[in-house]
């Protein structure tokens, strides 16, 4: 055996060193210590954030493969990866106040390793080149997240989101399974590229069938609109470091990995068999989602309908099916955990501070709390799309790349996702106008958040400044992408 | 008679729905995790047949559902421990009662 293809996994080995690390750090360091455990945890992932940058950068490099082409790596596979470390990173920042909470002690390491474990998880469903690969990557990425939802073990909501997400999980997982048995029947190969070959001249109804039931298995995960139901329950019974986990890590990766499965292995049946059924969900799911978040109170409940309008958004990037599609997804996955994890940075801020989650307690929260609900704001605007914050940037090169595609069909979509986004902007307005205008008294008192919360928050703000303004992010990711090995597979 | 895929393939199919039918109506969690476990050893079967009857020269079936097997007690031991939580805290398994968040 060549043991110097481990050398492809770069980024995977960084990853697992810094699990074993905190696995160690956890049993073995005296009681004393353990409070240390979440700053260590962050630094390691932010030195493996950089390592992932530094090497992507010195050496771009082309597509490369491992385990007999069960594994790539690519540039743009590096960034997506970097992407979601970023994403990682600002989660970690975040938590260090909750995980150093009292309720916590007993379980602070296993938040890290199931995190860790889960992303883990998340790069082999990215990089998997073999349907063996990608599936033992979407169970470690799905499985260890029941566990981190009911992690809050003193409250029932936890318990209840929990055993809503991991019976789905398997639901879909089965169902995902059953769709890969017949396309291993019909083409006799659980490779990328040989299902690929084998699918150019092959059509019959158990084909389609495959194709509906691999797309209803990751589209669970992306919580797709016909598949959505556990997303609001999870989200609100999550412990909310988790629940903004589960809102942009995973779905940003899930995203990728559905981009490269549908390319990749049922390309050649794009306007046949699934342009049609991706239509129909992205319709579904934007406008359902929009028009259940406009009656939500709780705004966790609030942010998982708006999660699933923006995965509808993200699909788009899917639908595309050209290099600038692919680039305006990368795009919207960046400013989308930026603008995400402010919103959940604020709440986050006030649920440790005084345990409100309602929207009407944040009623005139501007006159207790100005920065935090100017972050707020900042993050409304940029999920709804209101220039010159990155919300709008990302918005605008999806449609195009969107548009770009050609078809009457794909003109009509865009425009009822334009229309959705008009839709969108009602509800995000209502938690501004709830914090800005609202004259009733603030249930919220005055509070000096964490300064791990701060430095979170600052760093999302910072990012939703500065990705609308400076052009390079997206300039860079639309280079990378037009040389990507990936648009080989693309239609357009 | 000669045995030939297709009575493999039938009884995978009746297990599969058996399965979906079994996670709609059932009100025990239990019961709904037996019937997760019917589907996922529905794929099983059918990832054995395929291999075995249509390409025998390679094993990609069985290693697939080696692994399916490990991936799907891994599952349920989750799912069990997950739901003696519930029970510890609701004093009962039944779906219905799972009703604190809806909508």
């Amino acid at each position: 055996m060549d043991y110097s293809q481990f050398l492809a996994m770069k980024q995977e080995i960084g990853l697992l060193a810094v699990f074993l690390l905190v696995f160690l750090y956890d049993t073995f360091m005296p009681r004393g210590a353990q409070k240390g455990l979440p700053v260590f945890t962050t630094v390691l992932m932010l030195l493996v954030t950089l390592g992932g940058f530094c090497s992507y950068c010195m050496a771009p490099g082309g597509e490369v493969s491992a385990f007999a082409g069960m594994y790539v790596t690519s540039p743009v596979i590096a960034a997506i990866k970097n992407i979601l470390n970023i994403g990682v990173v600002i989660v970690l920042i975040q938590s260090i106040k909750w995980t150093n909470s009292e309720a916590m002690t007993m379980r602070r390491g296993e938040f890290y390793e199931l995190l860790l474990v889960t992303l883990f998880g998340m790069y082999l469903m990215i990089s998997g080149r073999h349907f063996l690969l990608f599936i033992i990557g979407l169970e470690s990425a799905s499985l260890p997240l029941a566990a981190m939802v009911a992690l809050d073990k003193n409250r029932y909501e936890s318990h209840e989101a929990a055993v809503k997400y991991i019976l789905t999980a398997v639901f879909s997982s089965a169902i995902f399974m059953m769709g890969l048995s017949f396309v291993y029947g019909l083409t006799g190969s659980m490779y990328f590229n040989d299902i690929y070959f084998a699918l150019t001249s092959q059509r019959s109804l158990l084909l389609v069938m495959a194709v509906a039931f691999v797309i209803g298995g990751i589209g669970f995960k992306l919580s797709l609109v016909p598949f959505h139901l556990w997303t609001a329950d999870v989200y609100q019974g999550a412990p909310t470091s988790v629940t903004s986990y589960l809102s942009v890590i995973s779905k940003g990766a899930t995203a990728f990995a559905f981009l490269v499965v549908l390319n990749q292995v049922f390309g050649a049946l794009y306007s046949q068999v699934w342009e049609v059924m991706l239509y129909a969900l992205i319709i579904l799911t934007i406008t359902v989602g929009n028009l259940f978040a406009i009656r939500q109170r709780n705004m966790k409940r609030f942010l998982a309908f708006s999660s699933i309008s923006q995965a509808g958004y993200i699909m788009l990037g899917v639908i595309a099916g050209n290099a600038m599609g692919l680039a305006a997804m990368m795009y919207y996955i960046l400013v989308y955990i930026f603008s995400n994890l402010a919103a959940f940075g604020v709440i986050g801020a006030i649920e440790n501070a005084t345990g409100k989650v309602s929207m009407d307690d944040y009623k005139g929260l501007y006159k207790t709390n100005p920065r935090l609900s100017v972050a707020m704001m900042l993050a409304m605007f940029s999920l709804a799309g209101i220039p010159p914050f990155a919300g709008f940037f990302s918005k605008f090169f999806i449609f195009t790349g969107a548009i770009n595609q050609g078809s009457v069909a794909i003109y009509v979509l865009v425009l009822i996702a334009l229309i959705n986004t008009i839709v969108s902007l009602y509800y995000y307005l209502l938690v501004v106008k709830a914090m800005f205008i609202s004259d009733d008294e603030c249930v919220v008192p005055n509070f000096r958040s964490a300064c791990s919360e701060r430095l979170g928050l600052w760093i999302s703000v910072g990012g939703i400044l500065a990705l609308g303004i400076v052009s390079y992010f997206y300039n860079s990711l639309l280079e990378l992408t037009g040389v990507s090995e990936m648009t080989a597979y693309f239609i357009g | 008679m000669e045995i030939t895929a297709i009575y493999y393939l039938v009884p995978a199919l009746v297990m599969f729905c058996c399965g979906v039918y079994g996670f709609i109506t059932r009100k025990n969690m239990i019961a709904m995790l037996i019937s997760l476990e019917l589907m996922l050893n529905a794929v099983d079967i059918n990832f054995v047949v395929f291999n075995r009857y249509l390409y025998p020269e390679q094993m990609e079936g069985m290693f697939f559902t080696l692994f399916a097997i490990a991936i799907a007690a891994a599952e349920t031991a989750l799912a069990i421990a997950i739901i003696i939580n519930i029970f510890r805290a609701a004093k009962n398994i039944d779906v219905r009662s799972l009703n604190e968040m809806k909508f």
